[in-house]
């Protein structure tokens, strides 16, 4: 039996042993994390360092301060998330009770990506074990120190049989997709997600796909430009541009755009310095075939800024590229690196046409302080975000679900979400084999006298939720007026 | 070009137009189709009396009253639903507006099944229109005169660029799902749900898939036997048991089994006199194929009750099978007729193992008195719903959502969840560009101090509500007070 077969059979196995049902053991595996960050933090920093050049504070920032935040609302919340949630009754059946239980869908696929391997890996697992799951982590080979370490420390800290970590690359990945899920939460790419939701079809195995797209960003000529760029240069080049929802292109008008280059330029240099190569909060891009890509990508269009790059040390300076057209190559794809295109057009409008030209993407920026503009491009557009005057931070806003809309994914999480995303819903209703009379009117032999009853009750109950109120309201004002009677006698 | 690709080109550039997203609009269209299902009826019952032998007043009473019901609920409904939906603030969010905006997909693929050929095909239509697509409807072609009135009948009523029927039988459902759509919805069976899912992957695109399964009913020996018999005859009977929710078969322990059988057999009787071919309410197989299957599944067991068939009519009479074991043919695959088997287990234990050695089904059914035995099922078992002492009915609140798990379908729909299954909830973040001061703590340089701040702010738990709450009680204290004291001067 395969590696990956094995590990499935395990956690299927230690799944059907009913352990992690118990809100207590679940808790308990969230705090086991915990501590995991807590007790491992330089293990982390260090082989993401080496990965993608993160500072050891910026991946607390961006990758681990996030994953505590979850983890703690998690513990906080799982009680209310677990217990049935009670659902509005229609007249047929007011004696009864009706509700929605949460419960566990099995054995849980999470494949993690390589550019926030901590975050986008753990953030689903924290909703599968909350959820009542097991769950198989495929962190992504593309950062191979990080798979290493991850692969070493989770086994230590939580449940291994129900939690087990396989590494590898594609044909490990294949492997794993040939077994039966009850759930598969990919995140990466929308050529992968297809393949991914062509396998997952074979079993009827639902997914969550958080993918990517070309996030456009609109500045409107009468925002505040300094604070915009200021903004959407922090988002653009955090984690060197390779981000899902970092800003991949500005659209502006062209009277604006020398002062936006200016406004970036400052920005860059007061967060990474003159020299962003020496700065230790500047990172690298991955490997060396996304640096061949990204640099490839600057070819047809024409530098305003940046452009130094050591393709030894992965190291590509932050870039603005202007008057860029739609045809140019850095167009055509997802740009995934520090380079900053701006297209001049001749205002929303324009804007609105170019962006719905395009696939939906995982989010949309309109920096404006009008809001008609904001309103009118919310309204005129569609992604899976929406974010007006600032750059990604709607990511950490636990009660926002967070995901994509046609290629940018299918699904969401976060908070709740997750744990919502990766249990079955089930529709409760609990009856009593009593009140039989009232059953009459829906058995055969049917008679107009009955369908009339069947109509009446059945389709008079939308208006009966608010006179039922008022009925009752009306009968609680006449028992206190009786009360009072008594009092004042 | 294709007349299906035609079609889905004309429905996209239809919605394309924007017409759909007023309100005004959708219910205008809502509005049509109620009048569509009021004015036509004549024409409906009569399709269903030549597909399914449907007497007048059991399609009334099955198909119509559900989709009138939830034409009303969507109407009354819609722009509650459509409305902005504010969330959870946190510490970072206090002042922004933070909310879900639901927004239209696109163009949605709804396609239906012959069983309930009106209500399950226009039931999601309803969602789609009142979410703001347009839509694809695909009738199933095996319930015929069905399709053929939906066909000729719906474009009278609805805007017919935007809610096209396309017709046909597989070769044209296969081109049909070669086009690009926001979303497929589909009412079938197990296998189809597998190829339906594997071509929407090709464009990214996400289903609701509503299939079925075989939902096991549990009748605990204690109960009272003859309502809860009452009860599942009706249910199984209704449709000539050709329902995705009708009891496949029970489960009893062997002291009830002649009990269960004597009060089913009088049911029938009741339900359908002692000749149920000659009963206007009883009936018929849809075609010869599903006649051949149904009859070959009697193969192997005792038939305690009925067996009655005529070909030639399409009828198999009401038919209670013994001496049923989990290797039986008719326990291989869904029954989708009038067979009921009983299957005899030692109790709950054995019957709780029976039904977790199969695939999980769309609805569980458990009659009994003992709310600790129902407690237990729900807990140790899996489906896509449970109902207790009673078949059915579960479906009749929309406020439940209905859809299944694993085998048994993905996604869910009725009432407002249709509504927003069809709907891309985008998450949406509104800003100011000033407070700028705030966001140092997450530009570069990252320093200790920084992060300590961050740290604080994100592990802190902020509980919004309660603290508005508190300021609230705290005003009203302080008014209070106020008023008191005056009163004493």
């Amino acid at each position: 039996m395969a590696k990956e077969q094995q590990a499935v059979a395990q956690a299927r196995k230690a799944f059907e042993t009913g352990r992690s049902r118990p809100l207590e053991y679940r808790i308990l595996q969230l705090k086991n994390l915990q501590r995991l960050f807590a007790e491992r933090q330089k293990e982390i920093s260090d082989a993401i360092k080496k990965d993608l050049n993160k500072s050891e504070m910026g991946v607390q920032l961006y990758e681990t301060l996030g994953l505590e935040g979850e983890i703690n609302l998690a513990i906080r919340k799982l009680k209310e998330w677990a217990a049935p949630r009670p659902v509005e009754k229609n007249l047929l059946i007011l004696s009864d009770t009706v509700y929605i239980q949460p419960e566990p869908l099995g054995v849980v696929l999470i494949i993690g990506a390589w550019n926030y391997p901590w975050g986008v890996t753990v953030q689903p697992l924290i909703g599968a074990i909350a959820a009542g799951n097991a769950a198989v982590v495929k962190p992504s080979e593309v950062c191979v120190h990080t798979s290493k370490v991850m692969e070493e420390l989770l086994p230590l800290y939580i449940d291994k049989e129900l939690y087990p970590v396989v590494t590898g690359g594609v044909p490990e990945t294949q492997e794993l997709l040939r077994q039966r899920f009850d759930h598969i939460f990919y995140t990466g790419n929308s050529m992968v997600g297809k393949v991914i939701m062509e396998a997952a079809a074979k079993h009827l195995t639902p997914v969550t796909l958080e993918l990517g797209g070309k996030s456009p960003c609109y500045i409107d000529k009468n925002c505040d430009i300094s604070i915009a760029c200021r903004r959407i240069t922090w988002g653009k080049y955090t984690n060197c541009g390779q981000t899902c929802i970092a800003p991949d292109y500005i659209l502006c008008e062209p009277s604006i755009q020398d002062r936006v280059i200016e406004e970036i330029k400052k920005s860059i240099k007061d967060f990474y310095t003159e020299n962003p190569k020496t700065c230790p909060d500047y990172g690298r891009i991955i490997n060396q075939r996304h640096f061949k890509r990204i640099m490839a990508l600057v070819e047809d269009s024409t530098v305003a800024a940046g452009g130094d790059n050591d393709e030894s040390d992965s190291f590509i300076a932050p870039i603005i590229l202007r008057d860029v057209k739609p045809e140019a190559k850095v167009m055509q794809e997802e740009i995934f690196g520090p380079l900053l295109p701006i297209l001049p057009v001749s205002g929303l409008d324009e804007a609105i046409k170019f962006i719905n030209k395009g696939e939906k993407p995982l989010a949309l920026y309109v920096f404006s302080g009008d809001e008609k503009v904001i309103n009118r491009m919310r309204d005129e557009t569609s992604s899976g975000g929406f974010l007006a005057n600032d750059c990604l931070v709607h990511y950490s806003v636990a009660s926002l679900p967070f995901g994509g809309v046609g290629n940018s994914g299918m699904g969401c999480y976060h908070g709740k979400f997750s744990f919502d995303q990766l249990s079955h819903l089930r529709g409760c209703l609990i009856k009593k084999l009593n009140m039989e009379g009232v059953n009459n009117m829906r058995y055969p032999p049917h008679t107009p006298k009955k369908l009339g009853w069947v109509r009446f009750l059945f389709l008079k109950t939308d208006g009966l939720g608010w006179v039922g109120k008022m009925v009752l309201l009306a009968l609680l004002a006449v028992v206190a007026a009786v009360v009072l009677q008594k009092y004042l006698h | 070009m294709s007349r299906e690709q035609l079609a889905v080109q004309q429905a996209r550039r239809s919605f394309q137009t924007g017409r759909t997203k007023p309100l005004g609009f959708r219910l205008q269209q809502l509005r049509r189709l109620q009048s569509f299902i009021r004015e036509r009826k004549g024409d409906i019952k009569d399709a269903l009396q030549k597909d399914l032998g449907k007497s007048e007043r059991a399609s009334e009473l099955y198909e119509l009253l559900v989709v009138e019901a939830e034409l009303h609920l969507s109407m009354t409904k819609l722009a509650e639903w459509a409305a902005p939906r504010l969330v959870e603030k946190n510490i970072f969010t206090l002042l922004d507006e933070v909310y879900v905006w639901s927004e239209p997909l696109g163009v949605v693929l709804i396609i239906g099944p012959w069983n309930y050929p009106w209500s399950l095909t226009l039931l999601p239509l309803v969602g789609a229109i009142a979410a703001g697509n347009a839509v694809i409807l695909k009738p199933s072609e095996i319930s015929s005169n069905s399709s053929k009135a939906i066909e000729r009948l719906l474009p009278l009523y609805l805007d017919k660029d935007l809610y096209q029927v396309v017709e046909g039988g597989a070769p044209e459902t296969q081109e049909l799902l070669k086009q690009r759509f926001d979303h497929i919805f589909y009412t079938g069976g197990t296998a189809v749900g597998k190829l339906v899912m594997e071509a929407a992957a090709r464009h990214l695109t996400p289903v609701t898939l509503e299939l079925g399964g075989k939902s096991p009913c549990y009748i605990d020996k204690d109960c009272d036997v003859r309502t809860a018999c009452r009860r599942i005859t009706w249910a199984k009977l209704i449709n000539c048991g050709q329902t995705c929710i009708a009891p496949d078969f029970i489960l009893c322990e062997p002291s009830v089994q002649d009990k269960v059988l004597e009060e089913i057999k009088k049911c029938v009787k009741e339900f359908y006199s002692d000749s149920p071919k000659t009963s206007n309410d009883y009936g018929r197989i849809i075609n010869q194929r599903q006649f051949k299957r149904i009859m070959g599944l009697m193969e192997g067991c005792t038939v305690a009750f009925g067996g009655d068939a005529d070909e030639a009519r399409g009828y198999i009479g009401p038919t209670v099978l013994t001496n049923v074991t989990g290797d039986s043919k008719v326990m291989q695959e869904e029954i989708f007729g009038p067979l009921l088997p009983i299957v005899t287990v030692d109790g709950v234990d054995e019957a709780i193992q029976f039904i977790n050695e199969r695939e999980k089904p769309l609805v569980l059914y458990v009659f009994s008195h003992d709310d600790k035995l129902i407690k237990k099922v729900i807990a140790e078992t899996s489906s896509g719903a449970l109902v207790a002492n009673d078949c059915v009915v579960h479906f009749l609140d929309s406020a439940l959502p209905f859809g299944g798990v694993g085998h048994s379908g993905m996604g869910r729909y009725r009432g407002r969840h249709t509504f927003d299954q069809l709907s891309n909830l985008r998450s949406c973040m509104i800003k100011q560009l000033k407070m700028e001061g705030l966001n140092s703590m997450r530009y570069p340089p990252h320093t200790a101090e920084k992060l300590s701040w961050a740290r604080r702010f994100v592990l802190s738990h902020l509980n919004v509500r309660r603290l508005r709450n508190m300021v609230v009680l705290a005003i009203l204290t302080g008014l209070a007070a106020f008023v008191v004291q005056r009163f004493l001067r």
